[in-house]
């Protein structure tokens, strides 16, 4: 997995993003508990976790808009925990995009140039730049209501990149989008990352668009950091039951199944599409770990059957089985569940 | 019975829209823009000044009079106090309303709403009385002043040649606070709508983008105000220019507009002049919005 960006940031001296210990309280509620972090410079790095987690107020800390009770934040290792927002090195996608209505498109994009006194020939330029990057390169004399929110969206992302910010900030950019254009947006998003080079923080509850877009996920639940990992340590290595059942669904195997199946009392979890339904009598391979039940429910999907299985310790399980041919199992059914070893996870909690 | 007609109202909306915009379309047409077209063509007739008959005939003799060096001065006097009040209201308002919206609790918010608006719920007359009172010379105003020792200050005022006279209650200035204070409300709450209006997000995006908070404002949140102002500023310019009240009761008791329509209008019997007066004031506001929108007021709307 390792390429050559990553051994650099190794060796680098500075993480884009560093959070030590940062809390944000509001009255009794910590919507922002001991969060430390890091993010390494010119990655793309997501905050997930349902409403209300934390994670929108972690970007409001970063980009100024909100200050923590306490800990420190550091962008390119120079401390920002208190510094307003436009004395940061920060720019912003907001959710609703927030252009401002009586601007044109252009002077939108061209906002943060002419606040700092950039000549004219030269924001004009860089708008064009901008616009050309974003796809829209003759919308500049419009109004943003005259904009689709697909457009809305491009705009937002090209009035915050026009100041060559060291981190972009992303908060939940692609949630008032329609599916397909959700889904057209994240390559875009990604391709655009990846020509200007910069750290980008986006947060979304969505843990598909997450899983695609992302380098490293940090997992938010309740103000705190439940894991933080690539979208593949994720998926195959939750750490928590919140993260095996956040990002994809797993099965947990509570302590005392799992003490008579492994002989160690801990809680584990397996995904479902790593569970396979056998017959009664079938002989189970080398090295697969083996439970009997029976089936309660059986959803035929096309690409693959979803089976619920109750077995005889009376735990419930989801099976996903790839479809193939003389699928027969049904409601009632005595079957038996087997999954390889290596695909049993050992929770941390 | 009640179902077939309501069957055929469904199925003929055209029917059901007439029958209910009907009335109050028809009193808008008769009564409101009529009686504007009325006042127009009486301003084109004249007063006879032999017989005191009006002639109704059209002529231009009125506006003639109208444009007179005597009366010009009752309109600019007027014009100058109707800008006042609508730049101090503007002044008083514009915080205030900002406080509201951007700062206040939920419950202090709902208090200060109150606040502008119970005033208007007692009569006008009353308050104009009260404020007679309070800026007469033994008011409570003077004595306010002569507390704090500051009876020099009130004095060198009232010694200016315009805005000054015998005592607050008989001066312009006078004048201008009590304006100022009937009007303030229908500033007030204008300006907060449109304050309400403007999402947090973009006060954020703007500071995100470099702005410090005075950038922000002067960018940002005035532009996107100026609807709610100029909204406001119609109320307290057309308001003051069209007064006869307030004027007869506080101030020098030189004519305003409004002084001039009522006495035309009454005793003097000259209804095309009263007409015509009339008339100004309202060519004026359409010059007026013409040029708040060729200023980008309306472009935040």
């Amino acid at each position: 997995m390792s390429s050559p960006p990553f051994l650099a940031l190794l060796i680098s001296m500075n993480p884009a993003i560093s959070f030590e210990q940062v809390s944000r309280h509001f009255g009794t509620v910590k919507a922002v508990d001991e969060a430390s972090f890091q993010v390494s410079d010119g990655a793309f790095f997501t905050m997930l976790g349902p409403s209300g987690s934390g994670k929108t107020t972690c970007l409001r800390m970063i980009a100024g808009f909100d200050l923590p009770t306490s800990g420190t934040i550091r962008v390119s290792g120079q401390e920002v925990t208190n510094l307003p927002p436009y004395g940061r090195d920060v720019n912003t996608v907001f959710q609703d995009y927030a252009l401002f209505p009586h601007m044109t498109v252009a002077q939108n994009v061209e906002y943060g140039l002419m606040i700092r006194k950039v000549p004219k020939t030269e924001r004009q330029k860089r708008v064009q730049e901008m616009l050309d990057l974003v796809h829209l390169p003759d919308v500049g004399s419009r109004k943003p209501n005259q904009l689709s929110g697909g457009q809305r969206q491009r705009i937002a992302l090209a009035r915050a990149l026009i100041n060559r910010p060291k981190i972009l900030l992303l908060d939940e950019p692609l949630g008032a989008l329609d599916l397909k254009l959700r889904q057209q947006m994240q390559i875009e998003l990604k391709a655009i990352q990846q020509e200007v080079g910069i750290t980008f923080v986006f947060v979304t509850h969505d843990q598909e668009e997450a899983m695609a877009l992302s380098d490293q996920i940090a997992v938010f639940n309740q103000g705190k950091i439940e894991q933080i990992g690539s979208p593949h340590d994720l998926y195959e290595h939750p750490q928590t039951a919140f993260v095996a059942n956040f990002v994809g669904t797993s099965n947990l195997i509570s302590d005392d199944i799992a003490h008579k199946l492994t002989g160690e009392r801990s809680t584990f979890s397996v995904r479902p599409e790593k569970m396979h339904i056998l017959h009664e009598q079938t002989p189970i391979p080398a090295n697969h770990y083996r439970l009997q039940g029976v089936v309660e429910d059986v959803v035929y999907l096309g690409i693959f059957t979803r089976f619920a299985v109750r077995t005889s310790e009376g735990l419930r399980l989801q099976v996903i089985d790839q479809n193939r041919e003389a699928q027969d199992e049904r409601r009632g059914d005595v079957v038996q569940i087997i999954w390889a070893k290596e695909a049993l996870n050992k929770l941390a909690d | 019975m009640i179902r077939r007609f309501s069957t055929y109202l469904y199925n003929h909306p055209g029917v059901l829209l007439a029958l209910l915009l009907g009335p109050p379309l028809g009193w808008m047409l008769m009564i409101y823009l009529g009686s504007l077209a009325a006042l127009l063509f009486q301003s084109f007739y004249y007063l006879d000044g032999f017989t005191g008959q009006v002639v109704r005939e059209f002529s231009f003799l009125t506006y003639r009079d109208l444009f007179s060096a005597a009366h010009m001065t009752i309109v600019l006097k007027t014009v100058v106090m109707a800008l006042s009040v609508t730049i101090g209201s503007v002044l008083i308002a514009f915080p205030l309303a900002y406080y509201s919206v951007r700062y206040a609790g939920k419950r202090l918010k709902v208090l200060l709403y109150f606040a502008v608006l119970l005033p208007l719920w007692s009569s006008y007359i009353i308050r104009v009385y009260a404020w007679k009172l309070m800026l007469a010379k033994e008011g409570i105003v003077s004595w306010f002043f002569a507390q704090l020792g500051l009876s020099g200050v009130l004095e060198w005022l009232l010694s200016m040649p315009i805005v000054g006279g015998a005592s607050l209650s008989v001066s312009n200035f006078g004048l201008f606070l009590v304006f100022t204070y009937i009007w303030l409300p229908y500033m007030i709450l204008p300006i907060q709508a449109s304050l309400e209006r403007i999402p947090h997000s973009l006060l954020d995006a703007s500071g995100d983008l470099g702005a410090r908070p005075l950038q922000t404002f002067r960018r940002i949140v005035l532009p996107l105000a100026l609807p709610g102002v100029v909204a406001g500023s119609i109320f307290t310019f057309s308001l003051t220019l069209g007064d006869y009240i307030i004027p007869s009761i506080i101030g020098d008791s030189t004519p305003f507009i409004g002084m001039a329509v009522y006495s035309y209008q009454g005793t003097a019997g000259n209804l095309p002049l009263a007409a015509a007066f009339t008339v100004l004031p309202m060519v004026m506001m359409v010059f007026y919005l013409l040029g708040a929108r060729k200023a980008g007021a309306f472009d935040a709307l």
